[in-house]
């Protein structure tokens, strides 16, 4: 009873996303001996480029390539996808906003287990397959075990498995077009109309060398001009998590995250912001992170290069003070 | 329109430190302070609004324990018209499939054109409001962060996707939508609004009300199961800075100087 493992591919503009070698250092992990074949579903040229960039990477890729599929969405994609693909397989999805939107009805219309959001795998164990997630935006891990046996759709967080560089296949690129359309185009009752741009706010975080920024730990809006003092004495710029923009305290465009800016500072000033890693998503770079929380379990300590634990709305002020000092 | 919101009852993460207990079963719920989960105060929000601007009802329903009523009847504070609770002992253990098995039961015996779940809650994973659309056989749209209703067939929704660009689409009804945080901005409920709503009654429904096959729910159905509950080894976590105030003042200010932190 050979499993397949299948790997859905985000792709963009024909360049195939980061994670799809990640999928394949999962897959790896999770069944290290079945085959695994990535799933490409676009359109035309962008499609063909994206196919041609896998087939370095896969020894098999699946496409489904239709103009009505040039956009991804994944009210036609979820009914498509169980066409093609085998009873009793497993799918890997990126755990983002588009996987996110797949995969959980992608498992009931497969009949499958569903585990979302894994970060990593520990083999298998009475016959299931034994994962680690996390609960309580990172707080705690949990071990899970997850009945594969009848096939599975897991989500895979992005950016914790090692990306699978090796592009030593010279892949094969099966067109399961006309399989998957063969009973028209399902899902019609979601229709995709246009992306809205996000706005472009007074401060482009994304160009700012030294970033102070502020999390729900800052309690007030009022709170915030002690950020502000802090961020122009020390000649940064103030960026958030996503609760303060939530509360319109703080423009969307200073919102560090995947849902907000990828940032590439040289410091990353992290105050009252617990780590979570969708906001950790959007710091790229490898900048120096400083973290100031008064939990000295917040997860943001795990990925911070140096912690102070301290209440930010005493602390503050304090550093505001010594940096004015040693300025003169 | 008929709106059902689906809640949950969780550990506030903004007012609780989350610990695991001694041996690993469960974190330590002691003197834990409970609250609803934050992506489903947004979705009564959401609905609160639609009902006020095109009528219809909110139904706020919620599977738990008893406990669970305090969140659907703060929901019913807020302005949901009515609640229900689903909650019977063989429901314990299910996992995200078992719970949306046991909301469509429920959903078969109403009438709803529009069903609203928080994006995730505190275990993170997402999957009731998808689950629960696939096995209604509705459309689904996660990470709503945008509702204008056309007409009486069709809604149009925003979808929050990377980098805070919104995905536009137009969705029929009946259908099921996640929605994000930041789509509205929930009223307060003080003390007061709880207390008028203290005397309605919230319906308990249970294997015994709800059509339901004994495979899919419960621990014995689950096919996904948490083992235990572990606080993830750092390895190389951040250099805590100890001392006086003073000595990690001057600690950090020096570390700010040579990274380029201050200019
Ligand atoms: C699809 C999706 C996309 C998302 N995209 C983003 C995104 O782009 N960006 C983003 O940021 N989030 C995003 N989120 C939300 C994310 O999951 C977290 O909820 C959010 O990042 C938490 O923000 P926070 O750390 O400020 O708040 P919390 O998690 O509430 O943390 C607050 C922290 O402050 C500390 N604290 C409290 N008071 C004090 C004090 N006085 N002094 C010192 N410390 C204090 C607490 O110990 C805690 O660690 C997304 C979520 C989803 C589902």
């Amino acid at each position: 009873m050979a499993q397949t493992v299948f790997t859905y591919i985000l792709h963009k503009d024909g360049k195939i996303d980061d994670t799809a070698f990640e999928l394949i250092s999962a897959a790896k992990k999770i069944l290290p001996d079945a085959p695994v074949i990535a799933i490409a579903v676009g359109s035309g040229s962008e499609l063909e480029a994206a196919c041609n960039e896998l087939s370095a990477s896969y020894p098999e890729i699946w496409k489904i390539d239709d103009e009505a599929l040039s956009y991804p969405n994944a009210e036609i994609i979820r009914g498509l996808l169980p066409r093609i693909i085998p009873q009793g397989s497993i799918v890997l999805v990126p755990h983002e906003h588009f996987g996110m939107d797949l995969s959980p009805g992608l498992s009931i219309k497969l009949d499958t287990s569903f585990l979302p959001d894994a970060v990593d795998f520990q083999g298998m164990e009475d016959g299931k397959l034994k994962a680690i997630r996390e609960e309580y935006s990172g707080q705690v891990s949990t071990h899970v075990l997850c009945d594969i046996a009848q096939g599975s759709v897991i989500t895979i967080r992005p950016g914790v498995f090692k990306a699978d560089e090796s592009k030593g296949e010279s892949g094969t690129v099966v067109d399961k077009t006309a399989d998957a359309l063969k009973e028209g185009l399902p899902g019609q009752s979601r229709r995709f109309l246009e992306v809205v741009e996000a706005e472009v706010g007074d401060v482009d975080i994304t160009k700012s060398e030294i970033l102070i920024s502020v999390g729900r730990g800052i309690e007030d809006e009022e709170n915030l001009e002690m950020v502000n003092e802090l961020a122009e004495t020390m000649g940064g710029d103030v960026s958030c998590s996503r609760p303060i923009v939530d509360a319109k305290w703080m423009e969307k465009s200073r919102q560090v995250g995947t849902s907000g800016q990828t940032v590439k500072p040289k410091v990353y000033l992290a105050l009252g912001i617990s780590g979570s890693f969708q906001h950790m998503g959007g710091v790229k770079g490898a900048p120096y992170v400083i973290a100031v929380n008064k939990n000295p379990k917040a997860p943001i300590f795990q990925q911070a290069d140096v912690g102070v634990v301290a209440d930010i709305l005493e602390f503050i002020p304090m550093l505001t003070d010594k940096v004015k000092e040693i300025k003169g | 329109m008929e709106i059902l919101v689906c809640v949950k009852r969780v550990p506030d993460t903004a007012e609780n430190e989350i610990e695991v207990n001694k041996d690993g079963t469960d974190i330590e719920r002691d003197d834990l302070v409970y609250s609803v989960n934050e992506w489903d105060n947004y979705a009564a929000e959401e609905a609160i609004q639609i009902r006020d601007n095109v009528g219809g009802t909110v139904t706020v329903l919620s599977v738990g324990g008893e406990d669970a009523e305090e969140v659907v009847r703060r929901e019913m504070a807020m302005g949901a018209d009515q609640g229900i609770l689903l909650s019977d002992e063989a429901f314990t253990g299910s996992d995200g499939r078992g719970i949306s098995e046991i909301i469509k039961a429920e959903v078969e015996k109403g009438k709803y054109d529009l069903i609203l779940t928080g994006a995730q809650a505190d275990d993170g994973a997402g999957q009731i409001g998808g689950m629960l659309a696939a096995l209604l056989d509705w459309p689904y749209a996660s990470l709503v962060n945008l509702i204008e209703i056309i007409d009486e067939s069709k809604i149009k929704v925003g979808r929050e996707i990377a980098g805070g660009n919104q995905e536009m689409s137009e969705i029929d009804l009946p259908c099921v939508l996640s929605i994000q945080t930041g789509i509205n901005e929930p009223r307060y409920v003080g003390i007061r609004g709880i207390r008028k709503v203290a005397s309605m009654e919230i319906p308990v429904h249970g294997t015994g009300d709800l059509s339901l096959s004994p495979d899919v729910i419960g621990k014995s159905g689950a096919k996904v199961k948490r083992l235990d509950y572990f606080v993830h080894d750092p390895g190389e976590g951040a250099d805590i800075l100890e001392g006086s105030i003073d000595e990690i003042l001057d600690k950090l200010v020096e570390i700010l100087k040579t990274k380029g932190g201050i200019k």
